[in-house]
């Protein structure tokens, strides 16, 4: 079995799986109780007022801890602890299950109907605040539990024992819908190998509480919790993959990639480009400030897509300049001094925004006004960001560049950079995704200060292949011969203009592909942060004419697997490194 | 009623450890105390779920009132948590 989810702590980890399943029933909706509703309420009180007595006596354990190395995860866990002991006797709470009780409502179904009000809320608000409806369910569960001496679903105290005798025990990788703070605060690395939730996300405390501890977590996992109990997994918590039916090989595999990452993390900041010293700054794409931490852990040495248009996916209006202005900060302030670029708002095809809407049916949104074309009709909506960006780079260091997506012409390059200069930015630069772009590249690059190739789109539309169709999933294979062509074509026009020209497509995630698009000519590579430690460790490894022999040897293949075979043989230390 | 206008500056807004630190200390006055955001309806600054839903971000400005004996004492400590980072 092979799952997929976000990787939200990074490194590997392995053990037999333990599925936390069993959950505490709810209770049935027509239950009343006996009559007299003063002692049904002081009951229902009192197992809230437990709750959250033995939510604090963790809390308590958790300010205390034996092993000082433990302080950082227990701090972070003892405050969930102490909200969640508040939830259980919040006053609004109280009266809601009063109310229920009064109405002849028995206490656990009270309890749960109480509960039930403030987690629609919750989970309706979305983000940071749906996430906090895992404590929620565990105060009332916990409650619920204890009204009706259900068992608690519980973790593991110790490890599963050794495999055979003599051996050593083996942390469990813990499987679960979702961990309740309760439950991971006091769990330790002797126990736990890996986490892996089917619900959750970034700031959830399984990412937070696995990050703390230093253990591998994969969250927003579907279909983890079908995993065989006892099973091997092999959990990526880098990469966000969940595997079954590991063999040793893998599990050597993983542990010596996992060492080259740790290896390149520990040299995080170290710009240290090729193994004979050519600079290329690896750089992270990020959605918003939420992915900053992540970009930081893994060694970037600056921002290189910044997509701005995950900030206000589903927003019925531009949000304000203020809010924009503190988004993009955000990302300025965590890279002083270095290069943090920007992409202005890219909406359109498979990111529609209700504030930039096509001007009519469009049959073909892929090759509709998108990009640019959507931001020259909604002038003031591009001058606004343009305007928040200048004002957050106003007061930072990092050297904010702003760029434009779908562009096809110089004169839609100069366009843009006028559009930029108009507000005081001072670096502009267009995105190469339109294969015009990177055959006319010198003629853009004379007109902005850089050039980025997003290698996704690039190859959509050199291959007039849909990206959202997974049948057509060889075409949009980045080691596709035409698309390389196209990228040397970017990196050589940028060249003859003295421009720079980065990579912030997913295909500079790879890392035998990484070095060939530094032999093809890029300055610098952008990808999801969880990359770069493979990505630095490989390219450290290699001297710059090796990555242009892998470069050549890639564009004299016929077709992606041979292509890729053929530049593998000219990077002989990927294999070593488990890359 | 007494009140006091605060800014939150806490990068977290009035969630999590700056909420819960709220909310105790809110619970142990006397009398009720209220919570807003401008021109919306306050809720019960004793009730974290309340708080939580509020979704006070930070650079947010909230209203905080009470009235009665020692009110002033509550609310300045109150501003003094939700202003603090």
């Amino acid at each position: 079995m092979r799952l997929t989810g976000a990787g939200v702590s990074p490194g590997a980890g392995h053990g037999p799986a333990y599925i936390l399943t069993a959950s505490v029933p709810e209770p049935p909706e027509d239950s009343a109780h006996a009559g007299d509703a003063d002692a049904e309420k002081e009951r229902a009180l009192a197992a809230l007022r437990q709750v959250a007595d033995e939510l604090e006596a963790r809390a308590a354990r958790l300010d205390r801890p034996e092993d000082p190395a433990s302080g950082g995860p227990g701090r972070e866990g003892a405050d969930i602890l102490r909200a969640q002991a508040l939830m259980a006797t919040d006053p609004g709470l109280t009266v809601g299950v009063e109310a229920l009780v009064d109405e002849g409502v028995a206490a656990p179904r009270a309890v749960f109907s109480a509960f039930a009000k403030y987690r629609d809320a919750l989970a309706g608000a979305g983000g940071y605040l749906a996430e906090r409806v895992a404590d929620l369910d565990d105060v009332r569960d916990r409650a619920i539990a204890v009204l009706t001496g259900h068992p608690l679903p519980g973790v593991p105290a110790e490890p599963a024992p050794p495999a055979e005798p003599g051996g050593a025990p083996r942390p469990y990788v813990l499987v679960a819908r979702d961990l309740a703070p309760a439950d991971t605060a006091l769990l330790s690395r002797d126990v736990v190998a890996a986490f892996v939730t089917e619900g959750g996300g970034p700031t959830s405390h399984t990412a937070i509480l696995a990050r703390a501890m230093g253990v591998p977590a994969v969250v927003g996992c579907a279909g983890a919790t079908a995993i065989t109990p006892g099973a091997t997994v092999l959990v990526d918590g880098s990469s966000g993959e969940v595997r079954t039916d590991v063999s040793a090989e893998d599990l050597a595999r993983a542990a010596s990639l996992d060492q080259a990452r740790r290896a390149a993390r520990a040299r995080a900041g170290e710009s240290r480009g090729t193994r004979d010293g050519h600079p290329v700054p690896l750089l992270a794409n990020i959605g918003g400030p939420q992915d900053l931490d992540a970009a930081l852990r893994n060694g970037a040495e600056g921002v290189g897509l910044y997509r701005t248009e995950f900030l206000f996916l589903g927003r019925r209006h531009a949000p304000a300049a203020e809010e924009q202005e503190r988004a993009y900060r955000a990302a300025l302030v965590a890279f002083p001094g270095r290069p943090v670029v920007v992409r202005a708002l890219d909406a359109g095809a498979d990111k529609p925004l209700a504030f930039l809407p096509p001007p009519g049916d469009e049959p073909n949104p892929a090759l509709g006004e998108r990009g640019l074309r959507l931001l020259r009709r909604f002038g003031d909506v591009l001058d606004a960001q343009l305007g928040a960006l200048a004002r957050a780079a106003a007061s930072e260091t990092a050297e904010l560049q702003v760029m434009a997506p779908m562009v096809a012409t110089a004169e839609e390059a100069r366009w843009f950079a006028q559009a930029c200069r108009a507000r005081g930015l001072r670096r502009a630069g267009v995105m190469v995704e339109v294969p015009a772009a990177a055959l006319r590249a010198a003629s853009l690059a004379a007109e902005v200060d850089f050039l980025s190739i997003g290698t996704n789109d690039l190859a959509q539309y050199a291959f007039a292949a849909d990206r959202e169709l997974g049948t057509l999933g060889d075409l949009q294979d980045p080691w596709q011969p035409a698309l390389l062509d196209l990228v040397r074509l970017a990196a050589a026009g940028a060249a003859e203009a003295a421009r720079p020209c980065g990579v912030c497509g997913e295909a500079a995630a790879d890392p035998a592909l990484a070095c060939v698009l530094v032999g093809l000519g890029v300055t610098s590579l952008s990808m999801a942060a969880a990359a770069l430690p493979a990505v630095r460790a490989g390219l450290g490894e290699h001297t710059l004419e090796q990555c242009r022999e892998a470069a050549e040897a890639a564009l004299a293949a016929t077709g992606p697997a041979s292509a890729r075979a053929a530049a593998r043989a000219c990077l002989p230390a990927l294999d070593r490194l488990g890359l | 009623m007494p009140e006091r206008k605060v800014t939150v500056v806490a990068d977290v807004g009035l969630h999590a450890r700056p909420a819960a630190t709220f909310v105790r200390a809110a619970a142990k006055a006397p009398m009720d105390v209220w919570i807003a955001k401008p021109g919306r309806d306050p809720v019960n600054a004793k009730s974290i779920l309340q708080i939580l839903a509020l979704d006070v971000q930070q650079d947010e400005t909230v209203v905080i009132k009470a009235e009665g004996d020692g009110a002033d004492a509550v609310l300045d400590e109150l501003a003094n948590i939700a202003g603090s980072p």
